[in-house]
Parts: C-alpha cells; structure tokens; sequence
C-alpha cells in the first residue's frame, strides 16, 4: 500500500459551485513531487475540473502561485510534505478575486503595473549604431534585485495592507518602478514620482514586511519601498527649503 | 446545462472574499505586526510627557517641583517604565530598518547594511552621552 | 462585413510576438495592432531561456564565422542567404534590448560582456547571468506597457485561422474568463505562438507549448517544413526535465560518465583540456552530445536512475563564487528542484527534447504562402536552424524575424480590403464545433491519449530512428486522432479541460507532422538520426521537408532546395 497524502482544494465555479468550498482528494506520495504535480495528477486521473494555472514548472513564469497551508508558495516549488497527518490545504492567492478554483484575477496588477512606467524613459534618444549604453557591474547591481521580479503576486496575497486597501499600489509594482529609478540608463525618475509617492504608493506601505518574506525571487520590495519612502521623504523637503531648485 | 440561477452567461462572477476583522491573529508574524503598530501609542506617550515636562517648566520653579513629585509616583515610575521599554524596543526596529532604507556607497564601494545600523547606533550612544554629559554636568 | 477589429493581429505573447507588436506600435502607430495570447504574455515559455543570445560584437569575431557556425551546426540544411541576413541583424537587436533596458551581464568597463557557447567558434553569446529569456522577455513586456496602440487579449486561446478568398483574416478565440467564443478579425495574422516540446514526455517546455499555432497554420493550408528535426538538448535534470544550460559547460563545466571520464572524447568532439575550447568536447553541437550520450549508454558507462539513465556534469571546479556569479538560477534550480549544491555535488543529467528546427514555412521577411499570416520565432521555420540550432541563436531569431514579421505584417495590412461575410459562416461552424466539444461525455481521458502519444513520439521519433519505429509511431497517432476524448468539465468559465482538449488535438497534428517527414527524410542529418540510413544524402536531400495537411488521410510530403550562398555542404569538424 503505498503512502497517500491528504489535500483539502478550494472549489469555486460560479456555474456549478457558487458556494465556495473544500475538496478532499487523496494523491499517492511521491518525494520527487511537488504540490502542482499533486493537482495535475487529480487533474488527470480523478477530477478533470479541478482548475488552476501552471506552466514553466521551474519557478520562473510565475502562473502557479496558491496558498498552501495559508502560506502564498509558488505550488510548483513546493515539495508535498511526507507523512503529513493533517491534510494540506489549498487555496486560491489572498486578496485577489477567484475566477475559478485556485484561479484568481489579476487585473488590477497589469493596470497598476503600467500606471508605474515600467519602462526605459530617456530625455534623449541616442541612435542604435552607437552601441550599448555604458553601464558597469557596480550600475547593474543597483537595481539588479529587483528587476528579479517574476510578477507571481505572492507578495500581494502576503500584504495585509493591499487587502484592505485595495488602491494600494503594491510591492511588486513599486519594486519594478524603483528598478527602472535605480537603473543608469533611465531618466524618468521624476515621472514616476508622482505615483509612487502618492497616498496609494508607496504612503499606504506600514512596513509589515511580508512581501519580503515570501518573495520566491527574493527581490525584497519592501527595501524598495522604504528606499524610495526616503528618497520621496527628502525630496519634498528639498522643495520646502528650496522650492525652485526641486522643481 | 446546470446552471446556477445567479449566473449570467459569459459574465464573469469573482468570488470576492472579505478580509476579516481578525485577520491579525491568522498568523504570528501578523500578530507581531499589529503589536509593533500598537505599541507605538507608548511612543506618543514619551512625546506628551517630554511636552507637559517642558509646559511645567514654562510655569515656573514650583509646577516643576510638583510635575517631578507626581512623575516619582510608584504607579506613574511603572508607567513610564512600560513607555521607556517600548520607546527603546521602537528606537531599536527603526534603526535596524534604516540599512533597507538607505543604500550608501563610499565612492563605488557598497557599504554593507550591518555598517549603516552601526553607524546609527553609534550616533544614538554619542547623542545619548552627549545629552547626559549636559545633564549630569549642567545639573 | 465590417472592417476588421485589428490591423496586425498576433497571436503569442513571447519574445517574437512582443518584438512583433513594439516593431508595428513603432513603425506605424495608427495600425490598431494586438496580442492575443493564451497565457499573460510575461508568462510566455521565452522566460525559461537560460543561457544567452548570440551577436557578433567581439573585435575579433566576424558575421561570416558566426554565419559558418551556424551553417556547419545546422548540417549545411539552412537556408544561407537568411542565416547571412540573421547575423548581420543580431547584434542591432540585441543592442536594442539593451536600450530597453535588458540587463545584459557586463564587462567591468561597462561594455557588453560575451561568453562562449556550444557549437561557436568564438564568444560571442549575450547573456544576462543565466536568466537572459527572463530578462528579455520582461524587458520587452514592459516596453509594449507604453504603447496604448498595442491591444492584449490576455488568456484568450485561439482555436481557428479565418480564411476568407485564400487570404487569412482572423482567428476564432475562446476568452478563458468567460468562455465566451468570438471571432476577432484582422487584416494580417503573425503566429508567435513558440514550440511543441509536449509531444514528447520529457521536455524543457512549459505546458503551455502545444504547437498550437502549428496546427493552426497547417490546417488552414501552410505547410511546415522540416518536422523531423527536433532538439535533443543534452543536459536536462531527470524527471522534471527541468533546463541546465549549454552555459554551464560553457564556464568549464565536464560531462562524465559512471567512471567520471569525460565521455565525449570518444565522439570525435577532441580531447578533454582543463579549460573549455570552443567547438570541442563539451562545447559541441547538442545534437551531436545527445547522441554521445546513447552510444554511451549503449556501452553501459551511464548511471541508471528511477527517471532513466543519466550521466554528470561536474560544475565543482568552477569553485561558489563563478557558479554564483554567472550561474545563479541553475544553483537555485539544483537547491530548490534537486535537493543538492553544485557547488559539492555533481548534477545528474540526460538529454531531453528541448526546441522544434521546423516550424511554419517563411521566407525572410516572416511571411508564409498563405496571403495574410506571418510567422516569427520557434513556430516558424525560416530557415536559419537548419537540422540542428546551435545554443544561443534563438533569442536573436526571435528578436530579428519577430521585428521583420511586424513590419511585413504591418505593410500587408495597409493595402488589405476587408473580410466578407464568408468569415462570419467559418466563426459560426467553429462555434458549434467548440461547443460540441465542451459537452462531450463517454470518450477517453485526456491525459490517456496525451501519455499514449507521447509515449509513442519518445519510441518511435527519439534521437535515433527508423523505418520501423516510425511506422508504428504513425500508426499510432493515426489511432489518438481518431479517438473521442471526454471532458469532465462541462462549464464555461475558465475551463482548462476544454482548452487541454483542444491543445491535445494541436499536438497530435503535430506529430503526425513530426512522424511523416521523418519517415519521408532517408538519411541522417543533424538531429534526424536514421539507423537504418545512417549517413547523410546531400544528392537526395540538401532540401527542406515540407510537409501539406490533407483532412482524413496521411500527409503530403513535398522538397524544397537548400539555398547555398557561400558555403558549399562540407564536413562538420569539432575538436580538430
């Protein structure tokens, strides 16, 4: 008899079930196993409707973040535990709204993403045939963390701040502004300004430091927000004390 | 098909879950959280002692010497015990964030995050020493 | 009919599709352009790239060298005015990304720094530590972030190519949210819609990589061309199939066997230095190391497994700091997926299918022989990879014919006229035919035909081949495609079962594709590797396959010359 592992899914199609609830499954235990390819064999063999996202299977797209035992966990990064007694308990990421089982929307990120200007802004162009743009190792490792971002939204489901704020920017969002602040070859620091240090920036952040914690890529966003708390924070006092030379 | 009644074809109906009042005790590391944010009242409590010290003084040499008698009360002396613990335990987590705040270089040269807590550190104990010298001294 | 709902309608949202829509965004902002993609476009499988993207920068690397390498590692089968045209427009590419903001690992001047690369005689592989598809792709998803020209569909899956008058206008999608079902109308389609590694059991490819936009090109009427040829790459983890790349080996990393003896010397791929040399040993072609590693199985020298045979790749000598430094992901990778450190530990690896040479047939320019749809990275075949793509050429490709195909597209989509109503009738039976599927009861599992068809394409149409093997191959899938599937999952919202049944008919297309041309091609080239016809044929076959869907019945296979510019069918010499 081979050992079996007890997991508790969350269920919830708005066709068929639209009083969210827990599924037991039993899967075989397997050490080589992590959660999503527990899901995946209820997929296959038991329960065809089960529904949730994955696709890289090496932590790097980020489609298959879940809460596993409450905690946010990218579920193809976590091994299934071996003689667990209690089942483990899967559920769909915090703070989003679920489409369907464990699949949440996400929407408000991508719109949150953009408004942040995640992208290179220069005052002046310089043509292609002039070459790369010079930047030193020491350059790079200014906002190398956080361009580590893979946008798998744990840290959103990890901050009690975005759930009960829900017009609160973000770890994830503010961390890949600041790359783009901290990076030599950008120039749009002071364009981003604006919505970082707004009220739903980086204001609404408490420093509870979840995002942190459960960061698979370990970007630390919230280095990126008190950075960037600071840098706003000297900024408007730069504007007090010398109005037109902060402008 | 077997629909449930409330849905509307090719409507999307997100299941959106309430955060609950109490979601503070879901998790130790939450709890710990709410108790940093609620013990900072302790530190508002050194700021008005410090304010009603400095409004007795203003008063003159007699509502200094009764302000000090009720601070030197036994249950007053507990008080602002529980509030120097507190305003301590405060100084301490805000000047081991400062390192994840403040990225310094000397020229190219990162300075490591262990050296910049020390450095605050350092300027608490010269700040401190300084302040007791005049104290103890202009006393 | 109305005026279509885009200009440029792309389906994918990797590297070529979002190269492709920033090319069409810039070039002509008032072409209303999308991208509609079946995951988040960050999502997209160009994020697993490990090891770099190839461009001549070095003072001492020339176009003509890079052109050659990849000429000699594609067995002479590519086309060389396209590789000639590909190296000159590499190097721009990359240098664009790095004006986007692509993190490139760089020298301690601040220059681009390059490393060297399996198969090339020169460094000249861009990287950005070990996670260059990484940082390419989201440096190209937040670029488009700036362009309110460029529409997404996101998680919307595309299920039909329209055709109206021979020319393509649209596709059928299903919007996963909803399952609503819609016909989206274009003026010209680009397919960026990647491989087809999960035909096979044990793939570096994401789930997600189901030929899709194969199967959608070659029922519509294009052919795809040079099937056959499918990439082995030498060093994937067991069981998970999990990517350890050409760029371990390519810092000094050894391949050993059970003995710890650097196999590969006995390959003709030269003899074992400390350090690595370009073009030899372990800086060889993959198609050729995949294959050293079943004759070295064939003697015994590998080390059995529960997952297959393996042998090592010892990364101990590089010493922490060098693995930390340019191979951080593949420490993460062995810690998090392996349970060991490189650092002390030896890797077990074995070779496992890792990208498709063929694809949809294109010119240059990206454009296939329908009117109206172009096609741009690993789902097209240009061709540029020849019978086997050296390490590091398909970032580049996907950067450079993602580009050409937005700006063809664009221009095509300028003098296009409009759909008729006859659209309209395709969308309507394409409806019907989604819906019927959705219902189905009584039939076999998904997952049954998935692992029987994969079973069958890893027996019969492995690294090695024959008649035999293949013919049972093709039975095979001839029997899956005829078989009814069942769904469990009846509803609309966010069905995968219905999506994965869909995909599953993708794949068995494609391998159907896979398994004619192979049988069809009787020689060995490249990763075509025919025992029973063992040598390469240049007098029959310095051609492309190309490969026609005929409904109901076997395939029709047709050639295509080879075209040679400079470099006339020689030799492939490594480590000598």
């Amino acid at each position: 008899m081979p050992e079996l592992v007890n997991l508790e899914v969350f269920r919830y199609s708005p066709e068929h079930t639209p009083e969210p609830r827990f599924q037991k499954f039993q899967v075989p235990y397997n050490k080589e196993w992590v959660v999503l390819d527990a899901l995946n064999y209820i997929k296959d063999r038991t329960d065809g409707s089960l529904s949730f996202r994955w696709s890289c299977r090496m932590g790097i797209c980020g489609s298959c973040g879940v809460l596993i035992n409450g905690e946010p966990k990218l579920s193809c990064a976590t091994f299934l535990p071996s003689k667990s007694s209690k089942p483990i308990r899967i559920e769909p990421l915090r703070h989003f709204p679920v489409i369907r089982d464990l699949i949440v929307h996400i929407g408000d990120f991508m719109t949150k993403l953009k408004k942040v200007k995640p992208w290179i802004i220069r005052t002046n162009e310089s043509p292609l045939s002039e070459g790369e743009f010079l930047q030193t190792p020491d350059e790079m490792e200014r906002y190398h963390q956080f361009s580590h971002c893979i946008n798998c939204m744990l840290c959103y489901a990890a901050c009690p701040i975005y759930g009960l704020d829900p017009l609160f920017a973000g770890p994830a969002a503010i961390a890949l502004a600041q790359r783009y602040n901290n990076d030599s070859r950008d120039q749009g620091a002071a364009r981003r300004m604006p919505i970082l240090s707004s009220h739903d920036g980086i204001w609404a952040c408490t420093f509870v430091g979840e995002c942190t914690q459960v960061c698979p890529k370990h970007v630390d966003p919230a280095a990126a927000i008190q950075q960037y708390k600071l840098t706003a924070a000297l900024h408007s006092l730069k504007s007090v004390i010398a109005p037109r030379g902060a402008a | 098909m077997t629909s449930h009644s409330g849905y509307t074809l090719h409507h999307p109906q997100w299941l959106r879950r309430r955060v609950s009042t109490w979601w503070w005790l879901s998790r130790w590391r939450y709890f710990k959280f709410i108790l940093r944010e609620i013990t900072s009242v302790f530190v508002a409590a050194a700021v008005v002692l410090l304010l009603l010290y400095v409004a007795a003084l203003r008063r003159g040499p007699d509502a200094l010497i009764a302000f000090q008698s009720w601070l030197s009360r036994p249950p007053i002396l507990a008080a602002s015990a529980v509030v120097f613990f507190f305003t301590l335990i405060h100084s301490i987590t805000w000047f081991n964030l400062a390192p994840k705040a403040m990225k310094v270089r000397l020229g190219n040269i990162p300075v490591p995050p262990a050296l910049i807590a020390a450095g605050h550190y350092f300027a608490w104990l010269v700040i401190s020493l300084a302040l007791a010298w005049i104290i103890l001294t202009g006393g | 009919m109305d005026s279509p709902a885009h200009d440029v309608l792309i389906l994918g949202g990797g590297g070529a599709g979002l190269r492709a829509a920033i090319a069409v965004a810039q070039s002509a902002p008032e072409l209303r352009v999308a991208v509609l993609s079946k995951v988040y476009p960050m999502r997209s499988h160009t994020v697993s790239a490990e090891g770099g993207a190839a461009g001549v920068v070095a003072k001492d690397d020339s176009l003509d060298e890079h052109a050659y390498d990849t000429i000699s590692g594609g067995d002479w089968l590519c086309d060389q005015d396209a590789v000639e045209s590909f190296v000159r427009a590499a190097p721009q590419e990359l240098t664009q990304l790095e004006h986007w903001g692509c993190p490139w690992s760089r020298d301690a001047s601040g220059h681009i720094a390059v490393r060297a690369f399996g198969g090339m005689r020169k460094m000249r592989t861009w990287f950005a530590a070990d996670k260059t598809g990484f940082h390419l792709l989201h440096t190209l998803f937040q670029t488009t972030l700036q362009y309110d020209s460029i529409h997404r569909y996101d998680e919307w899956f595309a299920t039909r190519l329209l055709i109206d008058d021979g020319r393509v206008q649209g596709v059928v999608a299903i919007d996963a949210s909803t399952g609503r079902i819609q016909a989206i109308t274009a003026h010209a389609v680009i397919l960026c819609t990647g491989g087809c590694g999960r035909v096979f059991p044990f793939t570096t490819n994401a789930n997600i990589k189901n030929g899709d936009g194969m199967s959608l090109a070659w029922r519509a009427g294009a052919p795809l061309k040079d099937m056959e040829f499918v990439q082995y790459h030498p060093t994937g983890l067991p069981f998970t199939g999990i990517l350890i790349t050409e760029a371990a080996r390519a810092e000094g990393g050894y391949l050993i066997n059970k003995d710890g003896y650097r196999y590969l010397q006995d390959y003709d791929l030269g003899t074992p230095q400390l350090k690595p040399v370009l073009r030899s040993m372990e800086l060889g072609p993959r198609d050729r190391l995949s294959q050293a590693f079943v004759h070295e199985q064939a003697k015994g020298r590998t080390i059995p497994s529960p997952h297959g045979d393996i042998v090592h790749l010892d990364l101990r000598h590089l010493g922490e700091d060098v693995i930390n430094a340019r191979l951080p992901f593949i420490r993460e990778l062995c810690l998090k997926y392996q349970n060991l450190d490189p650092v002390t530990e030896l890797i077990p690896v074995r070779p496992v299918v890792h990208y498709m040479m063929g694809g949809v047939h294109t010119n240059n320019e990206g454009a296939t022989p329908l009117p109206g749809l172009y096609a741009a990275g690993e789902v097209a075949c240009v061709s540029i990879n020849g019978a086997n793509r050296l390490g590091s050429n398909s970032l580049p490709e996907l950067l450079v014919f993602g580009a050409r195909a937005g700006l063809a597209a664009a221009d095509y989509a300028r003098s296009a006229h409009p759909p008729s109503d006859h659209v309209e009738a395709q969308a309507a039976d394409e409806i019907r035919r989604l819906h019927t599927l959705l219902h189905r009861k009584g039939g076999r599992r998904i997952a049954d035909i998935r692992v029987r068809m994969q079973s069958a394409m890893e027996s019969g149409a492995g690294i090695f081949r024959d008649a035999k093997t293949l013919c049972d191959a093709a039975n095979e899938i001839a029997e899956l495609q005829s078989a009814d599937v069942s769904l469990d999952d009846h509803s609309l919202t966010f069905n995968t079962e219905w999506i994965a049944a869909l995909e599953l008919s993708f794949m068995l297309d494609v391998a159907q594709a896979i398994v004619h041309s192979a049988l069809s091609r009787e020689e060995s080239r490249g990763a075509h590797q025919r025992t029973d016809f063992p040598a390469r044929d240049d007098s029959r076959y310095l051609a492309h396959t190309l490969i026609y869907h005929r409904h109901g019945d076997a395939p029709r296979v047709d050639y295509l010359p080879v075209t040679i510019t400079r470099w006339p069918p020689g030799q492939r010499v490594y480590g000598r």
